[in-house]
């Protein structure tokens, strides 16, 4: 690291630091050598996790790897006895729950940001996007027990009886809600998913939906568009990127959210059409098994289904950045 | 019907949607807020703060769980939140544009929202499997990890606030650049770092996932970091999937009371930053 320190090499140093002046040296020459050593140090910290995080998983997943091959992610097997372990099942209950949280979460946000920008009166604004932001806050396991004692019964009453009532004879949408409506399941969780992943669309949306030039907003508003165009056919092109970087940022939580799912999905290695039976996602798997897990195979099985869902969070919050940097590239060309 | 009418009608339904979206948000906190007070508030007393928690059909509190949630918090913010702000201060005054600025900056937002399960499973084959048991020091790395990118993210953001006119103020003064940091832009800083620090806190306060994997839990009354550690958010797990009632009692009166600190952590950080954009 003394290397890289003595040598000039300028990390663009804030405009008028001592180095840009090149007095200064002989006072605190040390002193900043040892801060800025020391600040990279920690800097690289965040780096090493991340990488720490990807090497521990594969080094772990390895024996299963090679056990099962590429066959773990086509098999629905899941058999601590016989050993035989296979990731679809779990697979499938996270992107099945994660795109229910999508389906319900990203239009409600989309409405909530829409109130909070262009609707609210100013004195609203503020309190409306805290208490969303609060919501944010709670922790998993709240809306774990809350969903598990007091949502599934409710749901299993009400709702479900209604949907299977209605939808039932439709022909594919029919076999969805097919079922006992027991309250927990697919469907429960996805839900309960979709509240905790509103928060953090919203907030984006609305941070976006703000980036919108005034003047832009008025022309529309004087040629005569209504309040839903204005949003419709100026803002939302506008802002597209965004939006939709926030929603993979949004799906990047659900894919991982363990307690809450964990209480309400019912846990079982199946994988059935109906939304209203139990299932299974990677996370809630990883939180029941990987205390218990005995052997070797069963283990780094477990650790290799925690790869594939670091990858699969991976690729869609990089993704969401990527988005969400190209919408701010844009606003620094425009000004 | 006209063009206009059409229009109209078009904005009505959109708007009173979006409204009812904006209510449909809120109705869900005042439902959560609502049946934690109902099935918490009555269990709530001092039993609670001064007994361990019990075997099954027995008296008792939750005085371990919750000491052992607050010794945890403070050593994973205390390990978690000066990595953080190094790592900021790094970003925001050395790395503005350099390439492993905007790596750091990327890989941390990164890890910003990486699912906190991953970080347990991390942090079970950093320290777990080499020790050979479950720890509270392996429970508070755990913690440190989710701290550390909040901490890093707010400290950059305040830190840039700060305008670079005072920073050429105290250097032309003669102050050494680590001096200018440590001295002008920290201290202007502040209040925004804290809340930066509180908002890592508050987050980790209730983190259940990654606590299951490396602090585990323990029944009995300890401050011994060596061993497995007891926790508030493992407590109300097992609790409230237990078959018997007074466990499930302990764990609403449990998660009512992780809520409402929550909560009041975030407003108190909230009210913080407003003080310090002003």
């Amino acid at each position: 690291m003394s290397s890289a320190a003595a040598t000039p090499v300028r990390e663009g140093a804030p405009p008028g630091s001592p180095e840009d002046t090149g007095v200064g040296v002989q006072s605190g020459a040390v002193g900043d050598r040892v801060f800025r050593g020391v600040t990279r140090f920690f800097a690289a910290v965040v780096l090493l996790s991340v990488f720490g995080m990807l090497v521990t998983l594969l080094v772990g997943s390895l024996p299963a790897l090679k056990a099962f091959g590429f066959g773990f992610l086509a098999s629905k097997e899941w058999n601590p006895v016989t050993e035989q372990f296979g990731a679809l099942a779990p697979l499938f209950g996270t992107v099945v729950t994660s795109v229910i949280a999508l389906l319900v979460g990203v239009p409600v946000s989309f409405g909530i940001a829409l109130v909070i920008t262009e609707l609210a009166p100013t004195w609203l604004k503020r309190p409306v996007g805290v208490a969303i932001e609060l919501l944010a806050a709670i922790p998993s396991i709240i809306y774990g027990m809350w969903g598990l004692f007091v949502f599934a019964p409710v749901f299993a009453s009400t709702l479900q009886p209604w949907l299977t009532d209605h939808l039932g004879a439709w022909p594919v949408v029919g076999m969805l809600v097919e079922g006992p409506p027991m309250g927990i399941g697919m469907l429960t969780a996805g839900l309960i998913l979709s509240i905790m992943t509103i928060p953090f669309m919203a907030a984006v949306m609305r941070d976006v939906f703000e980036t919108v030039p005034a003047s832009l907003r008025e022309s529309a508003y004087a040629l005569g568009c209504t309040t839903w165009e204005v949003v419709w056919r100026v803002i939302l092109p506008f802002t597209r990127v965004g939006v939709f970087g926030g929603v993979m940022l949004g799906l990047g939580r659900a894919l991982g959210e363990t307690m809450a799912v964990t209480f309400v999905i019912g846990n079982a290695h199946d994988i059935h059409a109906s939304l209203f039976m139990p299932g299974n996602t990677i996370s809630s798997t990883l939180a029941n098994e990987f205390t218990e897990a005995t052997t070797p195979l069963y283990t780094s099985s477990l650790l290799a289904l925690g790869l594939v869902l670091f990858v699969l969070t991976l690729i869609v919050l990089i993704a969401a950045r990527l988005l969400l940097m190209k919408m701010k590239a844009r606003e620094g060309v425009r000004t | 019907m006209t063009l206009y009418s059409r229009r109209r009608v078009v904005n009505h339904v959109g708007l009173t949607l979006s409204i009812l979206a904006t209510l449909f948000g809120l109705f869900w906190l005042v439902w959560l807020l609502w049946t934690l007070f109902s099935n918490g508030l009555r269990w709530i007393g001092p039993r609670l703060f001064l007994e361990s928690t019990p075997p099954p059909g027995a008296n008792g509190g939750l005085a371990n769980a919750i000491v052992g949630s607050v010794i945890l918090t403070v050593v994973g913010v205390g390990i978690g939140a000066p990595a953080g702000i190094l790592a900021g201060t790094y970003l925001a005054e050395f790395g503005r544009s350099s390439r492993l600025g905007a790596v750091v900056r990327f890989v941390n937002d990164i890890l910003l929202s990486a699912p906190s399960i991953i970080i347990g499973v991390f942090v079970y084959g950093l320290i777990v499997l080499r020790v050979g048991h479950f720890s509270g020091w392996a429970g508070a790395v755990a913690l440190a990890l989710i701290v550390m990118p909040v901490v890093v993210r707010t400290t950059e953001n305040m830190m840039r606030l700060v305008p670079d006119s005072l920073r050429e103020a105290a250097a032309a003064l003669g102050a050494p650049s680590w001096k200018v940091t440590v001295v002008i832009v920290y201290r202007s800083a502040l209040p925004g770092i804290l809340t930066g620090v509180l908002l890592g806190m508050a987050r980790v306060s209730g983190e259940t996932a990654p606590l299951l994997f490396t602090a585990l839990n323990n029944q009995f009354w300890s401050t011994d970091m060596s061993r497995p550690f007891p926790n508030l958010p493992a407590v109300i797990f097992q609790f409230a999937m237990s078959p018997y009632e007074d466990w499930q009692h302990l764990a609403w009166a449990g998660a009512l009371l992780i809520t409402v600190t929550i909560l009041g952590i975030n407003i108190a950080a909230r009210a913080l930053i407003k003080r310090a954009k002003t």
